[in-house]
């Protein structure tokens, strides 16, 4: 087992959740999140006083996805999460030990 | 280019002051052709009884007329402070002080209204003193339906004394822009309830009031023209608003730290409330339902309108954007300066006076508050006071008496007129509003210090004045 974070932009969000349906993935977990990597910010002027916005807004997208189904998804993340401009975000793969369902106490992949 | 444009600006600055109101008619002069006639034959009892009622028809026809326009206005100008002025300062403050700021206008709206009707109406219109009336109509006594004529004579005195009243309301909340962040409730509500008394009702007195000294209407020594509050209300607040930043000193973290606007999208309508809500401040002042009414809307808006372009031109060229929150203050700055000459000047001025004002206050707002490094939190000071004095000075320059002639027919009324005087004038009213506000809010300010306080506790105002000073939220997100 796999999970998968990736850091994208807001605006390509609803291309990558489509594109992860439509490769048989059932479920994520989304957050929105503030950082950045190379991007940096932007700079705000209210009455001439500036502010530098160095968090920028994104979303992060979480999955545990068995071995088997990881480059899939990490192609379909690829393909719809790119712009080609500097700031469309990184994807962090770690393996995962263990995962047990709730409900009914179902461990390893099963559980997913 | 930056140079070039500079350039534009200054001519066309320079022409929209200085056309002579070329294509101004003259206002319609009442036709006095009724030389009594010397030997009249005998009307017969019924005729006469017919003539009476139907003069009091008319007579009666005018005052409903008047009176509906004026309690629109007063309307107008109570929704100026709520919800106006509160979402406009209620967006530019941090999340954590929304509720506090806005309370404290709102808590003007209830606290001004008892004061007024107890004290404040008769010392600000009651007798003839040249620097403060008296308690001849303390509880409104004898205020009722019958107009006042020494003020507005075709409309109940009830409905010039709300109107005034909403006058005062608004004033001293303006000043909250400058103590946004940092002044407690209770401090807020003794510092207002004394300047009300001690700035607000002398100066409105001296301006507008019977026998005032700065009268222009009503025989004033320094005759100053202010038609709806440039003096008394935008140079008294302003001014009084730097001395609070002055004396309270910076917020914690001030300028080092950010404090962006938490919300521009309340400031944005409540710039836009605030904008309409000018039609009653202004076109009210007329005190009637009248041409003088129609020409002061007109002005007010044309003022408006100069000064959200010159502002956000300006913002253009220094930063190569135009900001939404330099558009909004910007038309806020052009109907501060357009207040005192509202019904003064023609179109053309008013497009004049507002370009100027948007230029010179976002030059105070950005440029003169960080040379000196005083925390006018919400710029009460560079847009009121600042805004208010170059209006009051330049409705000396562009009154006309083909506008309306105060000083009587065919007197000359502005320099523009060809009577350069009534700039001496205006600095006159210009200089007693700044010194009273000054030693004014001094002394009060030192009086609320040695008993509520003036600044809450540094860890309050680093929770936000929400919770400490009314124990609420203004954004209860969980719930």
């Amino acid at each position: 087992m796999m999970k998968i974070e990736a850091i994208i932009q807001p605006s390509r969000f609803e291309s990558v959740k489509e594109a992860l349906v439509e490769i048989g993935i059932e479920g994520m977990t989304v957050i929105e999140v503030r950082g950045h990597g190379r991007q940096k910010g932007h700079t705000e002027v209210y009455r001439g006083r500036e502010y530098t916005v160095d968090l920028l807004p994104k979303i992060k997208v979480e999955l545990v996805l068995p071995d088997q189904l990881v480059n899939q998804a990490v192609d379909a993340i690829l393909k719809s999460a790119k712009t080609g401009k500097i700031g469309d975000g990184k994807i962090f793969l770690t393996r995962v030990e263990e995962a047990i369902r709730i409900r009914n106490e179902e461990r390893g992949e099963s559980a997913l | 280019m930056k140079r070039m444009g500079m350039w534009c600006c200054s001519v066309l600055m320079l022409w929209l002051l200085g056309t002579p109101l070329l294509a101004q008619t003259p206002s319609a002069v009442a036709s006095a052709s009724s030389p009594a006639t010397a030997s009249t034959p005998e009307v017969p009892p019924a005729v006469t009884d017919k003539l009476n009622a139907l003069e009091a028809k008319v007579v009666k026809a005018q005052s409903s007329a008047d009176n509906a326009w004026m309690l629109v206005s007063a309307a107008l100008v109570l929704m100026m402070t709520g919800p106006g002025l509160a979402l406009f300062y209620g967006g530019l403050v941090r999340r954590k002080n929304t509720l506090a700021i806005m309370m404290q206008s709102f808590a003007l709206m209830a606290l001004i209204t008892v004061r007024w009707a107890l004290v404040g109406y008769s010392l600000c219109f009651g007798g003839s003193g040249p620097v403060i009336g008296d308690f001849k109509m303390a509880l409104l006594r004898g205020v009722g339906a019958a107009p006042n004529p020494d003020y507005a004579g075709t409309i109940p005195q009830s409905t010039f004394m709300i109107y005034q009243l909403m006058f005062a309301i608004i004033t001293p909340a303006l000043i909250t822009g400058a103590t946004a962040e940092r002044m407690k409730f209770s401090g807020t509500v003794l510092f207002m309830t004394l300047w009300f008394l001690i700035v607000y009702a002398p100066m409105a007195h001296m301006v507008w009031g019977k026998g005032g000294f700065l009268n222009a209407s009503l025989g004033g020594r320094f005759p100053t023209l202010d038609f709806a509050g440039g003096t008394v209300v935008h140079i008294t607040s302003g001014v009084s608003a730097l001395v609070c930043a002055l004396y309270m000193g910076k917020r914690v973290g001030y300028p080092k730290q950010a404090m962006p606007p938490h919300s521009m999208v309340l400031s944005f309508m409540g710039a836009c409330l605030l904008w309409v809500g000018w039609f009653g401040f202004n076109a009210g002042s007329a005190l009637a339902s009248n041409s003088l009414a129609t020409s002061a809307f007109v002005a007010t808006h044309f003022g408006a309108a100069a000064a959200a372009l010159s502002w956000s031109l300006a913002e253009w060229v220094k930063n190569g954007k135009a900001s939404a929150l330099g558009a909004i203050s910007g038309a806020v700055a052009g109907l501060v300066a357009i207040t005192p000459a509202a019904g003064f000047v023609g179109p053309r001025s008013a497009l004049g006076i507002g370009f100027v004002a948007g230029i010179f206050c976002y030059l105070m707002v950005t440029k003169f508050k960080a040379i000196f490094g005083y925390d006018d939190s919400l710029d009460a000071f560079g847009v009121h006071g600042a805004g208010g004095t170059i209006g009051a000075l330049l409705t000396g320059v562009c009154a006309r008496a083909s506008v309306n002639a105060i000083f009587g027919e065919g007197k000359p009324v502005g320099g523009l007129d060809g009577h350069w005087g009534q700039v001496g004038n205006q600095l006159v009213g210009i200089l007693c509003a700044w010194g009273f506000a000054l030693l004014g809010t001094m002394v009060i300010l030192k009086i609320v210090d040695v008993t509520t306080g003036i600044r809450v506790a540094e860890e309050h105002e680093v929770e936000g004045l929400d919770i400490t000073q009314h124990g609420e939220e203004g954004y209860n997100l969980e719930s």
